[in-house]
């Protein structure tokens, strides 16, 4: 029969792979849960010792690590919104027939913002955002907003640079899922009707739901995942305004030295994203 | 005629969306053109007089020429390795049958969903215990756990879409599993080894928290230097964007190269 081979063989080819992700994946996992259930402090390491679950039952009940759960969320309920509508109307526009030259043009610097190494559009942030000598003040008409030193205009400059990053991602996604739809379907649904919503929902959407949801899943992956943009842009501040789940578990490893405290919280956010990946797949590969 | 009018919303759009973009790009290649200044001056200028001052400071009396090549050898070495590891993995995924494949497929995928700061605490106590701060070695390890996903994943997809036929006669011949892959389905799935070798290569000079974390000065990764010029009050705004230019033109370079494959890989873990 094709495919069955001996199982020396089948390990040959990929045991190197187990092995090598296990040991750089897995290993470090194991040490994380041993770490969280012991008081480490990178100050204090000749007092290492094993506290049980009380790393855990700070984290629960701490307010501070589902605050910055909860900003993180927002910051998702706000950006993914703004990603969608405005990836969808790029879509839209590039998927009507006729000037290529120029829907080329923008196809290749849709590429650019998502391939822009995330540290580096922080610190343009800083450069473009700064209240005194920023461009975004001059372009706003000589405005004197401060939006690096204010909590909430400092939230708002971060959800226009993730909105800048990753519109682009979700344009070109939809994009790939109207050109699924096929030509004929849509020229016949034209002559139907004049409506462009009427097209766009019952002929596109189907063809779009598949991108819809893989930019969905992702999104919230990235969202919990977002630091390095983050950190060279606001550190977290002002204050703790922006200061999302991985960069607070940053800080309290690595500023605050407990390493204990951070690996449990670092748990406890893994423990979720397994719950959270579970239930997009329950819900949307359900024939899976 | 509303078609004509139709046509310059859409020509106005279509500039629109390049612009905005484009434009952050054209504002950090000024600036690090600029003296500092001319850069501090408050609106900002358009007009000046473009000087390479920053880029001479920063590469040759700064040190970025060395964190560019630290980021240069470390991102090299961590894509060959992703694909000594992930090629054969990912022809066994695409041609053999085997109990657990889905599971392995799944675990293998998924770790994109896993936040880089949940290994970066234990790794770096690991890599403290064993000596392995400021050392390539740890990030060219560490960078596994994204490279060698997305590596099986774009070629374990290419190898599937070989024809079997090509397999079968080898096996005729007498060729081993091994000779196979690498005579028969390697050569033909070369474009999949590409597109995922610049993705690797991407995610891993991109990367900024595990530089941070793991490195201080002998394997400082050009992302951690750029954020190290933000110490201080009199920020250093042309060489940091001097810098910022350095680090960000080879990556539009090669995403433009790969611009068709770039959305498929970046979907990666979420659509089948």
């Amino acid at each position: 029969m094709r495919g069955q081979v001996s199982r020396k063989t089948v390990f040959a080819f990929i045991g190197p792979a187990v092995i090598g992700l296990a040991v750089v994946g897995i290993a470090p996992l194991l040490y994380a849960v041993w770490t969280s259930l012991h008081f480490y402090n990178l100050t204090k390491l000749k007092r290492v010792e094993f506290i049980g679950l009380e790393n855990y039952m700070t984290v629960l009940t701490d307010g501070v690590f589902w605050q910055a759960m909860g900003r993180t969320f927002f910051l998702l309920g706000t950006a993914l919104p703004l990603q969608l509508a405005l990836g969808l109307m790029i879509a839209l526009v590039l998927h009507q027939p006729g000037l290529t030259l120029i829907k080329t043009l923008c196809r290749l610097s849709l590429v650019l913002p998502m391939a822009t190494t995330y540290a580096v559009v922080g610190l343009l942030g800083q450069v473009m955002f700064n209240q005194k000598f920023g461009v975004v003040n001059q372009l706003l008409g000589g405005a004197d907003i401060n939006w690096i030193g204010d909590p909430e205009n400092a939230f708002a400059m971060i959800i226009f640079w993730d909105v800048w990053q990753w519109t682009p991602f979700v344009a070109l996604v939809l994009l790939a899922g109207l050109t699924m739809v096929p030509g004929e379907v849509e020229e016949a649904a034209r002559l139907e009707t004049k409506s462009k919503w009427t097209v766009l929902r019952y002929v596109q959407l189907p063809f779009l739901l598949p991108g819809l949801v893989a930019v969905l899943i992702l999104r919230t992956a990235d969202t919990l995942k977002l630091f390095d943009m983050v950190f060279t842009l606001t550190r977290g501040g002002p204050g703790s305004s922006t200061e999302f789940i991985s960069l607070m578990i940053q800080r309290v490893g690595f500023r605050g030295f407990d390493q204990g405290l951070a690996s449990a919280q670092a748990i406890i956010l893994l423990i979720i994203t397994i719950i959270l990946a579970q239930i997009y797949i329950r819900v949307f590969y359900k024939e899976v | 005629m509303t078609s004509t009018r139709s046509l310059w919303t859409q020509i106005a759009l279509l500039v629109v969306i390049i612009t905005v973009c484009v434009f952050p790009f054209y504002w950090m290649v000024t600036t690090s053109l600029k003296t500092q200044i001319v850069a501090l001056e408050a609106p900002p200028v358009w007009l000046f007089e473009p000087t390479l001052d920053n880029y001479r400071e920063a590469l040759f009396e700064d040190g970025v020429l060395r964190t560019l090549l630290n980021s240069l050898v470390i991102a090299v070495s961590t894509t060959m390795l992703a694909l000594i590891l992930g090629v054969p993995a990912a022809f066994a995924l695409a041609r053999f049958e085997f109990r657990g494949k889905k599971d392995l497929w799944f675990w293998f995928i998924t770790n994109r969903m896993v936040s880089p700061i949940v290994l970066a605490l234990p790794f770096f106590l690991i890599a403290r215990n064993l000596g392995l701060l400021d050392k390539h070695i740890t990030l060219i390890l560490i960078y596994l756990t994204f490279n060698l996903p997305i590596v099986i994943w774009i070629v374990t997809d290419q190898f599937r879409g070989i024809p079997y036929d090509l397999d079968e006669a080898a096996r005729l011949e007498g060729a081993s599993q091994f000779t196979i892959m690498r005579k028969i389905c390697l050569p033909l799935a070369m474009p999949g080894v590409a597109v995922s070798s610049i993705f690797s290569f991407i995610f891993s000079w991109n990367e900024l928290m595990f530089g941070l974390i793991l490195t201080r000065t002998e394997a400082k990764t050009a992302p951690a230097m750029a954020v190290s010029f933000m110490e201080g009050y009199n920020l250093p705004y042309g060489k940091i964007m001097a810098t910022s230019t350095l680090i960000v033109i080879p990556v539009l370079i090669f995403a433009l190269i790969a611009s068709k494959q770039l959305v498929r890989g970046l979907t990666m873990g979420a659509v089948k």
